[in-house]
């Protein structure tokens, strides 16, 4: 097995996945049971300023989104920060890091944008051991209202100015921790690193109402016949996730920031994907709260596996090298063509191929040949543009042929191999120059 | 289905109560067991909703197969059924009745690979016997066009056609010759596919639209005459099945135990309690069709010892289809193939056994015997045209009607459909797309 051992922002942990702040890391029964089933590290769910404990509805906080076999493919909440005392959080957290000592254990805090409430808490946190701080500037629901979690994330001045006061109180390192309910993620992103932030983490749910109830006309979940938004997170929100992430990782702002990506990850694959778009680490909540702890096994397993088979020494090694390969649409090659085409051995003729592209597209899959069921693409219009092998239920079936040195029937064109083409050069963009 | 094995199964010969009635009636429960509403969305969304889908070509009524599955998946059965019984008014009895796995579930493009079949039978029961069970209405009936139809037979294409009629606005009266409707549906299916008197609800579903007097205990040439009906009536439709089961023509067919074997279902069909439908301790059941396998698996959920289907070419050739050869043979029912019936071997006037041969040349391969004290003829049934009587001369084929493209027989004014038409499969689909076919064509006539 590689070893998947990881240090982010100076905090170890025995791998790169940690349980992000959430319900899995609300006390310590639930991190000492996280830390046995092998993960390597938690953010302890959000700690807010000492007083009268935060109020939970005693209606239902989950709604998911399912898949027709019931399988979640989103899930949203309601639940606001930890609802249990400062003072007992603090006491567990102590005493889990010190049981604990090679696992990660940063705490996740959300107190109101006053500089001496987070001064206040950022000793308090400090005194327990634990190894860093998530600041929560992400959370879209109920805590957003009180003028905290998303409503600072929203401001870049908040959230470098909180940071700043974090960095300056504390010398635990600092995440601060993006909610991705804005319209460009890299401007509080800049702001968390002008901060003097040490990393981000992202994303945080994105606002959300799950659907409505058809008999009684009011939203899900439901309290007492009225509902409110959320936070939508699970394998739904990964690609957004993804975007965000990669989106810093090619900023050239933000160029040195570490980030811990959050959004979707359920298993190995996401994890790769992620740590390949920049990501220094993962967290996982939602395939936690619909599986259990155990599901870390197969990504410990299967990231160590995959890093053996590629030659990644460590984790390391894996972050940003698919950074590269994400570009601009103008810079991207107008020269490579490609074709859709059908393996007629494993074509079972359903035709969903067909009557996609026939409906909505370029009329480029023939439905018969000789008055037999059988599907062809006709390469005069076939654009290559992916719907056929999107909807195609076999692997493997339908693909997409690359041009190399032959005439695109379609343009009448020879399409080159050796020549790329991009828009800022295009003859038919007005705005074309010479410049590569 | 629990399938109850009881050590005694009574005495030789032919007699009730092999078993209690608890017992039969565990044995007759579902043959299938049928989609759980979530089990249902589960199965539905396995569909790939295919272009002009294979499904839907090999359904001789045509429905709209991904067209009604994709309601299903979306919590819309009633919807689904309505799609359904627009093209099969009776697609309940067809989702149990019909041998799928050679019609649509036949065709079913998962039946690529390693993958199974979309379950399209079990989808359609469970979206019409919602809809049936919640009282649905789909249908009205157009404005009255004072035309009058007669429909003999009360079976799948008589209902079928009368159904269709009474929706384009035409009155209708059927004339059945027995106490019940349904036909087949009623007195010739197996009693697990049609629990709890489906047929009945059926026929009652059907007729619920209005404009559809069915007469009963009316049987053509005895009771009414063609000749009546084609001047009472604007249109006739025949529907009339056929007649009695064919000979074997072998020696010692008219000893007492040589039954034919849909009287056997028809008997067992009606009884009031299954136990005291008498059945023979080892039955010989000589045919290779579905009835064969229905008169076989029946006789043994009745309680006796010993029950084979002899059948007189391969496993292959026989009507009945491989899934249905199984299911006869998990039921402890025995197939031997290459059997050709030579003579029922009497004792003291009743069946002992049968002797066959290996090929229909009696003289080539060795003989040999099953012992039977009950032997049911599976080999299909004979016309009962002459019911029509001599006025009409009709084109007939081997005993059937011949008919053209809109069910038209050679006579003017007469159309026919279901089993008594040339040409069919003998299926209840198919009975059920003559009737609609010929109703639209019946319409057209009366329209010019």
């Amino acid at each position: 097995m590689n070893d998947l051992k990881s240090n982010f922002v100076g905090i170890e942990s025995p791998n790169p996945f940690w349980l992000a702040s959430a319900p899995p890391t609300d006390k310590a029964y639930n991190v000492n049971r996280a830390f046995e089933a092998g993960w390597g590290g938690v953010v302890w769910k959000t700690l807010g300023e000492e007083g009268p404990p935060i109020v939970n509805v005693s209606g239902p906080r989950y709604e998911a989104l399912h898949g027709k076999d019931r399988s979640v493919i989103g899930f949203n909440n309601i639940e606001l920060i930890t609802d249990r005392p400062l003072q007992l959080n603090l006491q567990e957290i102590a005493q889990v890091k010190k049981d604990w000592p090679d696992r990660a254990l940063v705490v996740s805090l959300m107190v109101p944008c006053q500089e001496a409430a987070w001064k206040s808490i950022l000793s308090q946190v400090e005194d327990t051991g634990a190894d860093g701080l998530e600041l929560n500037f992400g959370c879209p629901h109920g805590m957003s209202e009180r003028g905290m979690g998303a409503a600072v994330g929203q401001v870049p001045d908040y959230v470098e100015m909180v940071t700043a006061w974090c960095k300056e109180y504390s010398r635990l390192p600092v995440i601060v921790k993006l909610t991705p309910n804005v319209t460009n993620i890299r401007q509080p992103a800049r702001a968390a690193k002008k901060g003097g932030a040490d990393a981000v983490s992202l994303i945080n749910t994105i606002n959300s109402v799950m659907s409505v109830d058809l008999d009684s006309l009011s939203i899900n979940p439901t309290i007492d016949a009225m509902g409110t938004h959320g936070g939508y997170c699970g394998p739904a929100v990964k690609p957004i996730a993804l975007h965000m992430v990669s989106d810093l990782g090619r900023d050239p702002d933000c160029e040195g920031l570490p980030i811990s990506a959050i959004g979707g990850i359920s298993n190995w694959r996401d994890a790769a994907e992620f740590l390949l778009l920049g990501a220094g680490n993962v967290q996982v909540c939602t395939a936690a709260m619909t599986h259990g702890f155990k599901i870390v096994d197969d990504m410990i397993d299967g990231l160590s596996r995959f890093m053996k088979e590629k030659g990644f020494a460590s984790v390391s090694d894996l972050v940003g090298q698919a950074i590269p390969s994400l570009t601009d649409w103008q810079h991207l090659n107008l020269n490579y063509t490609v074709k859709a085409q059908i393996d007629q051995e494993l074509c079972i003729k359903c035709g969903r191929c067909h009557i996609v592209c026939e409906d909505t597209s370029h009329q480029a899959i023939h439905a018969r040949h000789n008055g037999e069921r059988r599907y062809e693409v006709n390469e005069e219009e076939c654009v290559g543009c992916n719907l056929c092998v999107t909807v195609c239920p076999v692997e493997n079936c339908l693909t997409l042929r690359k041009l190399e040195d032959e005439v695109d029937v379609r343009t009448g064109q020879m399409v080159s191999t050796a020549e790329k083409q991009q828009w800022t050069r295009h003859p038919n963009n007005p705005m074309a120059n010479a410049d590569p | 289905m629990e399938l109850i094995t009881t050590a005694h199964n009574g005495p030789s010969g032919i007699a009730a109560e092999r078993l209690h009635e608890a017992e039969c009636q565990s044995n007759f429960c579902e043959m299938h067991t049928p989609l759980e509403e979530n089990a249902a969305r589960v199965e539905a969304e396995r569909c790939y909703f295919c272009f002009d889908a294979p499904c839907t070509e090999a359904c001789p009524t045509g429905i709209d197969i991904p067209g009604f599955i994709r309601m299903i998946a979306n919590d819309n059965a009633v919807g689904a059924a309505g799609l359904i019984l627009e093209e099969n008014i009776m697609g309940g009895t067809c989702a149990r009745a019909c041998p799928v796995e050679t019609l649509c579930e036949g065709v079913c493009v998962r039946n690529h690979g390693d993958d199974r079949p979309v379950t399209i039978g079990l989808l359609q029961r469970f979206a019409v016997d919602e809809a049936i069970q919640e009282g649905t209405e789909f249908f009205s009936r157009s404005e009255q066009t004072g035309k009058s139809i007669g429909v003999v037979g009360a079976g799948p294409a008589g209902l079928s056609c009368a159904h269709r009629l009474s929706v384009l606005g035409h009155d209708v009266v059927v004339y059945e010759a027995r106490a019940k409707s349904g036909g087949l549906n009623e007195y010739g299916l197996a009693a697990y596919k049609m629990l709890d008197e489906f047929a009945q609800k059926e026929a009652d579903f059907i007729t619920a639209l209005g404009g559809i007097e069915i007469v009963h205990d009316t049987i053509l040439g005895r009771d009414v005459t063609l000749q009546e009906l084609r001047t009472r009536h604007d249109a006739v439709f025949l529907g009339i099945g056929l007649g009695g089961g064919n000979m074997l023509g072998i020696p010692g067919e008219k000893a007492e135990g040589v039954t034919d074997a849909v009287a056997f279902i028809d008997g067992l069909r009606q009884a009031d309690h299954l136990s005291a439908v008498p059945v023979g301790r080892r039955v010989v059941v000589i045919g290779g069709g579905m009835t064969a396998i229905d008169a076989a698996v029946q006789a043994k959920l009745l309680g006796a010892e010993e029950v084979t289907i002899a059948y007189r070419k391969g496993a292959e050739a026989m009507k009945a289809s491989i899934v249905e050869q199984e299911f006869a043979k998990i039921r402890g029912v025995s197939l031997r193939y290459w059997a050709q019936p030579g003579a029922v071997i009497v004792e003291d006037g009743r069946a002992a056994g049968v002797e066959f041969h290996p090929s229909s040349d009696p003289d080539a391969g060795e003989k040999f015997v099953i012992s039977a004290d009950m032997v049911l003829k599976a080999i299909g049934q004979g016309s009962h045209l002459e019911r029509a009587g001599s006025t009409h001369s009709f084109e007939v084929a081997s005993g059937r009607l011949v008919v053209d493209d809109e069910r038209r027989t050679s006579c003017s004014g007469i159309w026919a459909g279901g089993d008594c038409i040339a040409g069919g499969d003998d299926l209840t689909v198919s009975a059920v797309q003559d009737g609609k076919v010929a109703a639209n064509s019946i319409h057209r006539a009366l329209s010019l």
